[in-house]
């Protein structure tokens, strides 16, 4: 009897989700780099929207997408913080304290992307927000600026920031797969933009299906874009497409976490 | 209380421990002997569920380890080598591990001030020195004051004043009834404070017995060390000085 009493007592009074996303948010608060990579992201977007702004001259063109054109470049380095989010671990040790405090190591994966995509996803709705308004000011006077109220903007505008999100999980799910963070970046930087490279010139179908392209040419578009020779997808279907290569990612690495030495 | 039964590992082809059983008993310090390679570090990994055994299983309390509820609260550990990111404060450290735990955001000052860290609580680990990192170790292995403690090599880096005071502090955790594994390749440090002694060798046991038991086996502690492991030291200088001419 006294066995089952503190049997049941024992399973509900023992580390969760809450204490293991608790850890992982100060961990990542308490790195310098944390700030300033996301300082810098944000900095890099607005930076790209106002020259994009300053220099258009087609009223016709998608002005939203224009001022969100330093989005896709910032991802690069929120991917980059994502991979760090995990092989940092590796690198100083650390890695072998989170472990030792939770033995549950998909539960430390699944509390890190959750902390670190939160975070990612403020970061890019304000790269988003930002963008958008200072792209728009920064227009010549004759270009009337986009608003947030016409068709489609608000949906760009916000589901950029997704897009930091999902690939900053893409890069933490990578540096759980490959822990060691040069080798992490190439692969990040090959499959997200060198990949693009390739694909765009030898298998041009394939395009659209492309992380880097979603968030281009899917998430932050207001007009559907098509080049005659590919439909990119809906702004919905690439949120989903997104999402389901960063499901993939955390997946096979917490599978991978959960069955190899630390 | 700790048990280990038929504990084996293996890494590729070498056999870092080969059907490893011994218990660590609480209420004293045990001493986990063995030369450079014979498997302590691995066994610590595996007593902590940090690296999955090949064969044999560990019993920390009764409980496997990933089966603990609030790990650090029932075991603390230091590792080789400072088990913390170079660019976030001692106290960042420490305050995370303990919110993975639910222990109170007070307990980090407390070990801090305990192992005499209290002034440099704010400054990134990575500025610390050796015997610093080790400080920062020990705290974040008394952190959940855990009933079993598991330290591999504490001396290590650690300064005479600071070797003097750990020597105190696990003679104390161990008169407090708490269970005290501690590595190390000095065995004149095992021999002032360890009561037991675990040997190993090429991942085997060699002896678990006292510390008196196991010096009155020869001229001295380490004597008796020495004849023990002679024949699975792995890594040994040549001492024979015909040899070293020729």
């Amino acid at each position: 009897m006294t066995t089952t009493t503190t049997a049941t007592t024992a399973t509900r009074d023992r580390y969760r989700f809450p204490q293991v996303a608790r850890m992982e948010w100060i961990k990542l608060r308490s790195l310098r780099s944390t700030w300033w990579v996301l300082a810098v992201t944000v900095a890099g977007a607005v930076g790209i929207a106002v020259a994009v702004g300053l220099n258009t001259e087609d009223a016709a063109a998608d002005l939203t997408n224009n001022a969100l054109a330093g989005i896709s470049l910032g991802l690069l380095l929120a991917g980059v913080l994502g991979v760090l989010v995990m092989t940092g671990e590796y690198t100083s040790g650390m890695v072998r304290a989170t472990l030792a405090a939770v033995p549950n190591r998909p539960l430390v994966l699944a509390a890190k992307a959750a902390v670190f995509g939160t975070l990612a996803l403020a970061a890019g709705e304000a790269a988003g927000f930002i963008s958008f308004f200072a792209g728009a000011a920064a227009l010549p006077t004759a270009v009337p600026a986009p608003t947030l109220g016409q068709p489609g903007v608000l949906r760009a505008v916000v589901l950029s920031g997704a897009g930091y999100c999902l690939i900053g999980v893409i890069g933490l799910g990578l540096g759980a797969i490959i822990r060691h963070t040069p080798a992490a970046i190439a692969v990040l930087v090959g499959g997200v933009y060198v990949a693009a490279q390739f694909v765009a010139v030898l298998a041009r179908p394939l395009m659209p299906y492309l992380p880097v392209s979603i968030v281009a040419n899917s998430l932050t578009t207001v007009q559907p874009l098509s080049d005659g020779q590919v439909h990119f997808l809906s702004p919905w279907t690439g949120l989903a497409m997104l999402c389901l290569y960063a499901a993939l990612t955390l997946g096979a690495g917490a599978w991978l976490l959960a069955r190899r030495d630390a | 209380m700790i048990e280990v039964r038929e504990l084996s590992k293996r890494y590729g082809a070498t056999v870092a421990v080969d059907g490893l059983s011994f218990d660590v008993r609480p209420g004293m310090v045990t001493g986990f002997l063995g030369p450079n390679g014979s498997g302590k570090s691995t066994t610590m990994r595996l007593l902590l569920g940090l690296d999955t055994p090949d064969a044999g299983q560990v019993r920390i309390n009764g409980c496997r380890y990933r089966d603990l509820r609030w790990p650090l609260r029932e075991v603390g550990a230091l590792l080789e080598a400072g088990a913390f990111h170079p660019g976030r404060s001692a106290r960042a450290h420490l305050a995370a591990l303990a919110a993975s735990n639910r222990i109170p955001r007070s307990r980090v000052e407390e070990v801090l001030e305990l192992v005499g860290l209290g002034e440099a609580g704010g400054r990134r680990a990575g500025s610390f020195s050796l015997g610093m990192g080790q400080r920062l170790g020990i705290a974040a292995a008394l952190l959940g004051d855990p009933g079993v403690l598991l330290l591999d090599e504490p001396v290590n880096g650690l300064d005479p004043e600071g070797i003097r005071w750990i020597r105190g502090l696990l003679r104390s955790l161990a008169a407090q009834g708490r269970t005290v594994l501690v590595s190390s390749h000095l065995i004149g440090e095992i021999a002032r404070t360890a009561d037991r002694v675990v040997v190993i060798g090429r991942g085997r046991l060699l002896a678990e017995e006292s510390v008196a038991e196991l010096s009155a086996r020869s001229a001295s502690l380490e004597e008796a060390f020495f004849e023990l492991t002679s024949a699975s030291a792995e890594y040994r200088a040549a001492s024979d000085p015909e040899g070293m001419r020729s």
